[in-house]
């Protein structure tokens, strides 16, 4: 079992055509996933050749979706484009848009939130600045590195790539259900909280591990949510004790302003809910390999 | 990117937004001249990016020119909160009758824009907001509808703005707007938006970030950069593209991806309590890539900076696989070596994930001096902070 993401799940990827969305495609099939085609409006009604799978290109989202039957769309288009393909995304009423693109100017990202808001949600929005989200075995859908772990019940939401790949990879051996990166920018698509929602209420995942990072209150308003809705054990980690105040670290929402958004606050935060928090993703890892070993 | 006051006010002026007249001035001398071409009394104003400068003395009126000389001798090169007046802005003088305060701004929890507006202006909003949140007007603004005169009209009256002052304050909200979608802005501020004797709503003050995400959009925001107040190293690394901050640590870091990068640098914090201290020198993030000319670029950084000791290369191969990374690190010392840069520094690498094991034999066969490799994220840590404690 796994959220959002299953075996099932037919995959096409806008941006299929340029240099990341190929590289990935690639690495998507490889991995498993039912990738059935992409879009680009220019190349349409061609094909292109992954290792002996032949994809169709369509022109619109649309047209992919009445052709493939596709429920998840990947988007590797560069940040001048991005808002008009999620948009076009929302349009075609896709259940599933994973934005993977970094960049994305927050003005596109805050108006395509808005825009999918207005259609009801019908779509939700992974992203943007993230690696996707993986249901190791089952499929994979964005530029998680899919043999660095296993299946498992432990379910993962994370606004960091690297420490999502890390913490798979520490606990490759328990394995996961699925493993989502909501990401970096200071406006998202998919929460903490929704991530949390989706694994309390999914039979195969047993515990939560979340990271969290500077910047924002995301961690805090998941704290006030695990208190009252989340039963499973919950395992976190916060990055960026020792980032100063009003630098960027690197993701465009990591940033501590005043005294808000650090990442002693979001601790204490969790802590406070009952949450255990590792120092070290290593030590997080320990901590949610006691809680499985004790179920 | 935050503005400068004047850069702001600049801003707001090709807006068609009411500013004072001012002229800035980096010395003593063109703060005299600016006062002698403006007319009245002046006000001069520390431009730094930090709030609280009126309370530290950074702002002071003044009745005439040679006044306005004395008093940009006192703010010129005074220190607020850490950073250092190199100019200042001699502006002038308004007829205040009340001030208020506004922002357009972008709320990050709930994924929309913001418009604040109060007529307690002129103080710290956000105390205002808690110790009379009635007196506060929040009002969510989207982006797909944004904000007409109307709309304007609407915010400044729930800001308990007066009649006599809703029309400049509507023109002026409704600029303003334009310069937040317009500029890519995250945040626009003018506290305080005054009411002047003669009736007109002017900005007195001026707050604005940019968004960094927008360049591609918005190329004469560069122009904006205080490349004088740029930490040098950070400076250089910026035009070899590298993702680098500068800390007051000793333990140079380079990692691949924000997360695991900013978790490295609290991890080494962690390690080095028990080495005297130890604390990271930087935050530098090579990306995914990682490639040897990256690598390369980001230790000849990271070497030039005279506090470092050690350095921490800590890299989990996802995408790209820790063999890719370790023939990276080899290439790097052959390219630093063309360069007649010599690694005067121990590195100690960390490389887990993909090919980890074929990565660290790729690093153990070549051999090279002063680099140790450590399997976990901790005792690398660990192990550079010692190196860095024992080369202090």
């Amino acid at each position: 079992m796994a959220i959002w993401l299953t075996e099932n799940s037919k995959i096409i990827v806008q941006g299929m055509t340029g240099s990341e969305g190929s590289k990935h495609t690639r690495r998507m099939l490889k991995a498993g996933a039912k990738v059935v085609g992409g879009t680009n409006p220019r190349k349409a009604g061609t094909t292109v050749d992954f290792d002996g799978v032949e994809l169709p290109v369509f022109a619109t989202v649309a047209e992919a979706m009445a052709a493939t039957g596709a429920d998840v769309t990947v988007i590797f288009v560069p940040p001048a484009g991005t808002k008009t393909a999620v948009i076009e995304a929302i349009d075609a009423g896709i259940p599933l848009a994973v934005v993977i693109t970094e960049g994305v100017p927050v003005h596109d990202s805050t108006e395509f939130w808005a825009y999918a808001e207005s259609k009801g949600n019908a779509t939700r929005i992974i992203g943007p600045n993230c690696p996707g989200i993986a249901s190791p075995g089952a499929s994979n859908a964005g530029i998680i590195p899919a043999d660095i772990t296993s299946a498992g019940r432990i379910g993962l939401v994370s606004k960091s790539g690297t420490l999502t790949y890390q913490l798979m990879y520490e606990l490759r051996d328990v394995g996961f259900s699925t493993a989502v990166g909501i990401g970096g920018d200071p406006v998202i698509g998919t929460t903490h909280i929704d991530a949390l929602e989706a694994f309390q209420n999914d039979p195969g995942t047993e515990a939560i591990v979340m990271i969290g990072e500077i910047g924002g209150d995301a961690e805090e308003r998941a704290a006030a949510y695990i208190e009252k809705h989340v039963t499973k054990p919950v395992v976190a980690y916060v990055a960026g004790f020792t980032a100063p105040e009003g630098k960027t670290m690197g993701h465009a929402g990591a940033i501590v302003s005043g005294s808000a958004g650090t990442a002693q606050a979001k601790k204490e935060a969790l802590e406070k809910v009952g949450v255990r928090v590792g120092k070290t993703p290593s030590e997080t890892a320990r901590l949610m390999r006691e809680v499985m070993r004790s179920r | 990117m935050d503005l400068f006051e004047h850069q702001a006010k600049e801003l707001f002026a090709e807006y068609g937004i009411p500013v004072p007249r001012g002229v800035v001035a980096h010395t003593v001398d063109e703060a005299r001249a600016a006062a002698e071409e403006l007319t009245g009394r002046v006000v001069v104003k520390a431009q730094v990016k930090t709030g609280g400068r009126g309370k530290a003395g950074g702002v002071k009126l003044a009745s005439d020119a040679p006044d306005a000389e004395q008093k940009a001798t006192e703010i010129l090169g005074m220190d607020i909160k850490g950073h250092t007046v190199h100019k200042v802005l001699v502006e002038e003088a308004s007829a205040i009758a009340e001030e208020y305060y506004f922002s357009f701004l972008l709320d990050r929890a709930n994924r929309t824009f913001l418009a604040i507006c109060s007529a307690a202006g002129g103080m710290d909003i956000e105390e205002v907001a808690h110790t009379a949140p009635d007196k506060v007007a929040k009002v969510p603004v989207s982006p797909l509808t944004g904000v007409d005169r109307e709309h304007a009209r609407e915010i400044a009256k729930a800001g308990g703005l007066p009649e006599a002052a809703l029309d400049g304050a509507a023109d002026l909200i409704e600029k303003l707007w334009a310069v937040f979608v317009d500029e890519d802005a995250t945040l626009v501020e003018v506290n305080p938006m005054i009411l002047t004797a003669d009736g007109e709503v002017k900005a007195l003050d001026g707050k604005v970030t940019l968004d960094d995400n927008a360049g591609f959009r918005q190329a004469e925001h560069e122009g904006y950069a205080d490349k004088a107040a740029e930490d040098p190293l950070e400076a250089r690394a910026k035009e070899k593209d590298l993702n680098y901050v500068k800390l007051d640590g000793s333990v140079g870091i380079i990692g691949n991806g924000a997360g695991l990068v900013m978790s490295t640098l609290d991890v080494v914090a962690y390690a080095g309590e028990q080495f005297g201290g130890q604390k990271p020198a930087n935050f530098l993030d090579i990306g995914g890539g990682a490639s040897a000319e990256v690598m390369a670029n980001g230790l000849e950084i990271v070497l030039s900076d005279p506090s470092v000791k050690s350095v921490f290369v800590n890299v989990f191969g996802g995408i790209t696989a820790c063999d890719a990374v370790a023939n990276g690190i080899v290439s790097a010392f052959k390219l630093l070596d063309e360069r007649g840069e010599t690694v005067t520094h121990p590195l100690v690498v960390r490389l887990d994930g993909n090919n980890a094991t074929l990565g660290r034999q790729i690093l153990s066969d070549a051999a090279l001096s002063g680099v140790e490799l450590v399997d976990t994220m901790d005792d690398a840590a660990k192990r550079a902070a010692e190196l860095a404690a024992v080369g202090a």
